[in-house]
């Protein structure tokens, strides 16, 4: 029975007009936003949290400046950390260790092509081996950096993969200039996803400092705190200490010293917004779609009045009407959520390929069916209940009346 | 024979404003299984009114019908539907096809309401139209038949649910004299198989060749009753 209602109700939409279609564009716009929202969303938060390499959660990095606390920092601040606020921060009692790191901007040349970059410092002895614990580095050619290794460079992934601009892929053993001088490629870095790390070029801090001439300038403290359970304390010691250092004000601070927590929850608070944005969009749109199919369907038990009374004339009951009138309605919804669907999905696996290609993230693209199926059948009971009074007032009209026209 | 359907002074009242139409006044009539009646009278005189009643599609406002001894006046929404769905048939002078539905998705719809499965309507509504000579007009839309070929689909779906009684309210009057006959044939033929058939007529001649007594309706209230030329209303299943 329900599925004779449905050929039926798919019979009368067939005949209708462009009008029809036309409401079913909220509908269409809302279920396609949410779908590409959520797909792209998750890809999107992957994306992100693979940029930052975000491994270990005990780190606080300090920051002169105190506009972006990730990124390379900007060459353009005015009053830099140095080694002795390195120091001082190494002496707090909930410090484990900090360590000064550089990253510094310079030129590398291959292959006859220049490109510009960033390096990052790798200090010798036991900051070493806690550096690349810390950014969990791991070489996926070659090895990683040694003491002995000043000549010697290793290159982030992206270099190897041939996507930095140098139109040939660099392997080991290659040699590399940096600002004019030659390095020897002695490892490759495993692929992080992240358009900073896959992107970098490691060196040891002397040569490095050699080289560009940043002499006791730090760009960034990386603190490790004794216990994870004193990062909130650590964050304020080291503000405390910075404040007193450089002579400023609370809230005036011109560094930042951020917790990863802090950090993912920037990203994230940007990303809920972005949703709850989307999302406010997506549920106007469907109130506006519902409104539509409002209007549709009554303007269509208008013009169908005739009809209601024929097929009360030949035994139909006010509850064969008024399903036959609200599955029309719950399909004009299903329609629009189906195409909405589509688009969306396409949309999210659209957006993600071109985040990937965008900043090297590897972000995978899934469809995510259950979603799929939810959106569908709300789309359904939204036109369903959007049909529901249009519907009750078809199946009330006098048959009498109704066949007159 | 049996009385099928009973009117006891059965009144329509349309109440507008401040004026009363009374489409029908006071009806008292009889009519036994298997009789093929007419109603006649002059536009405007209560005819389709009295046939909307009879067929349960509209309720009186005074007064009781008794199809099958049943008083219909107080049977529910459900009830009627479903009676008029089973126990009636009727054929409209608009013919009143549904526009969207082929000529047999016409007749399987009212076979639907009755939840008569698929295989079932099919086979009925393709012997039907068979019946009325249009097997080969099957899957034609309404706007791709004749006005007499489009009749004869209403006379096919009227039949679907084999009902006991066929209202037919002016239903040549749309049709020229030729295929007005042809129609008044089907109507005749099924007559003889033990329908009862009331059937509302502007054509004196038709009423008299067909019906076996005519009511004549003035203001809502019978005039007079003829006897037509057919004498004996045969008995069902013949
Ligand atoms: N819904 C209605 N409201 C008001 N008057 C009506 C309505 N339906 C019918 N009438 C009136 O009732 C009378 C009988 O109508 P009807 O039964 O259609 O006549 P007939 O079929 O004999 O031409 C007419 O005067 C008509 O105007
Ligand atoms: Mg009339």
């Amino acid at each position: 029975m329900i599925s004779d209602y449905f050929s039926l109700a798919f019979r009368n939409l067939k005949k209708r007009g462009i009008r029809s279609w036309l409401t079913l564009l909220g509908i269409f716009i809302g279920v396609a936003a949410v779908v590409s929202l959520i797909s792209l969303g998750n890809g999107l938060q992957l994306a992100v949290n693979s940029q930052f390499g975000v491994s270990s959660t005990e780190i606080i990095s300090v920051q002169a400046g105190g506009l972006n606390a990730y990124g390379p920092p900007g060459s353009a601040v005015s009053d830099p950390l140095t080694i002795d606020d390195v120091e001082a921060i190494n002496k707090l009692s909930v410090v484990d260790r900090a360590i000064r790191r550089n990253i510094p901007s310079g030129k590398l040349e291959f292959n006859n092509k220049v490109i510009f970059g960033f390096a990052m410092s790798i200090p010798s002895g036991e900051d070493r081996k806690f550096t690349y614990e810390e950014l969990d580095a791991e070489s996926i050619k070659g090895r990683l950096l040694g003491e002995s290794d000043n000549g010697n460079v290793v290159l982030g992934y992206n270099f190897y993969a041939n996507k930095v601009g140098l139109e040939k892929s660099v392997d080991l053993g290659d040699t590399v200039k940096v600002n004019d001088k030659q390095f020897k490629v002695v490892g490759i870095t495993k692929k992080k996803g992240s358009f900073i790390f896959d992107n970098i070029v490691h060196m040891n801090d002397e040569p490095l400092k050699d080289l560009m001439g940043y002499g006791d300038d730090v760009d960034l403290i990386a603190v490790k705190v004794k216990n994870k359970d004193l990062m909130d304390k650590a964050k304020k010691d080291i503000e405390d200490l910075l404040r007193k250092r450089r002579n400023v004000d609370k809230g005036e601070e011109d560094f930042e010293v951020s917790t990863p927590e802090a950090a993912m929850e920037t990203v994230n608070s940007v990303l809920n917004g972005v949703k709850a944005f989307v999302a406010l969009i997506a549920l106007i749109s469907v109130l506006v779609g519902a409104l539509g199919i409002v209007n549709t369907m009554t303007t269509s038990v208008l013009e169908r009045r005739k009809e209601i009374g024929i097929m009360k004339a030949i035994g139909a009951k006010n509850s064969d009407i008024f399903m036959q009138f609200l599955i029309e309605a719950g399909l004009l919804g299903l329609i629009g959520g189906f195409i909405g669907a589509v688009f969306g999905t396409l949309i999210g696996i659209l957006g993600i390929i071109g985040i990937n290609n965008f900043i090297g993230s590897s972000a995978s693209v899934n469809i995510d069916f259950v979603l799929i199926f939810l959106t569908l059948t709300g789309s359904f009971l939204v036109g369903a209940t959007a049909g529901l009074i249009p519907a009750m007032r078809a199946a009330k009209q006098n048959p009498v009346e109704a066949l007159r026209g | 024979m049996k009385t099928l359907i009973d009117l006891k002074k059965v009144m329509k009242y349309y109440y507008m404003g401040e004026e009363v139409v009374k489409a029908v006044d006071g009806i008292d009539v009889s009519i036994r299984e298997g009789e093929f009646v007419a109603i006649m009278g002059p536009s405007g005189s209560g005819k389709s009114t009295a046939m909307n009643l009879v067929g349960s599609l509209d309720l009186a406002t005074k007064g009781a019908i008794y199809l099958d001894g049943e008083n219909i006046e107080q049977m529910e929404e459900s009830e009627l539907a479903q009676l008029r769905g089973k126990k009636i048939g009727f054929i409209f002078q608009q013919f009143n096809l549904i526009p969207n539905l082929t000529a047999k998705e016409n007749i399987m719809l009212p076979m639907l309401f009755q939840e008569v499965n698929l295989e079932d309507r099919e086979d009925r509504a393709e012997e039907l139209l068979n019946l009325v000579d249009l097997g080969d007009r099957m899957d034609h839309y309404p706007n791709q038949l004749s006005g007499g070929q489009q009749q004869r689909v209403a006379i096919a779906r009227a039949l679907a649910n084999n009902p006991d009684i066929i209202l037919a309210d002016e239903p040549t009057g749309n049709l020229d004299t030729k295929t007005g006959e042809l129609v008044m044939g089907f109507l005749e033929k099924f007559h003889k198989e033990g329908k009862t058939i009331i059937m509302v007529t502007h054509d004196p001649n038709l009423a008299k060749a067909y019906a076996s007594t005519i009511y004549w309706l003035k203001d809502g209230k019978i005039e007079k009753t003829t006897k037509g030329k057919v004498k004996n209303n045969k008995k069902r299943g013949m």
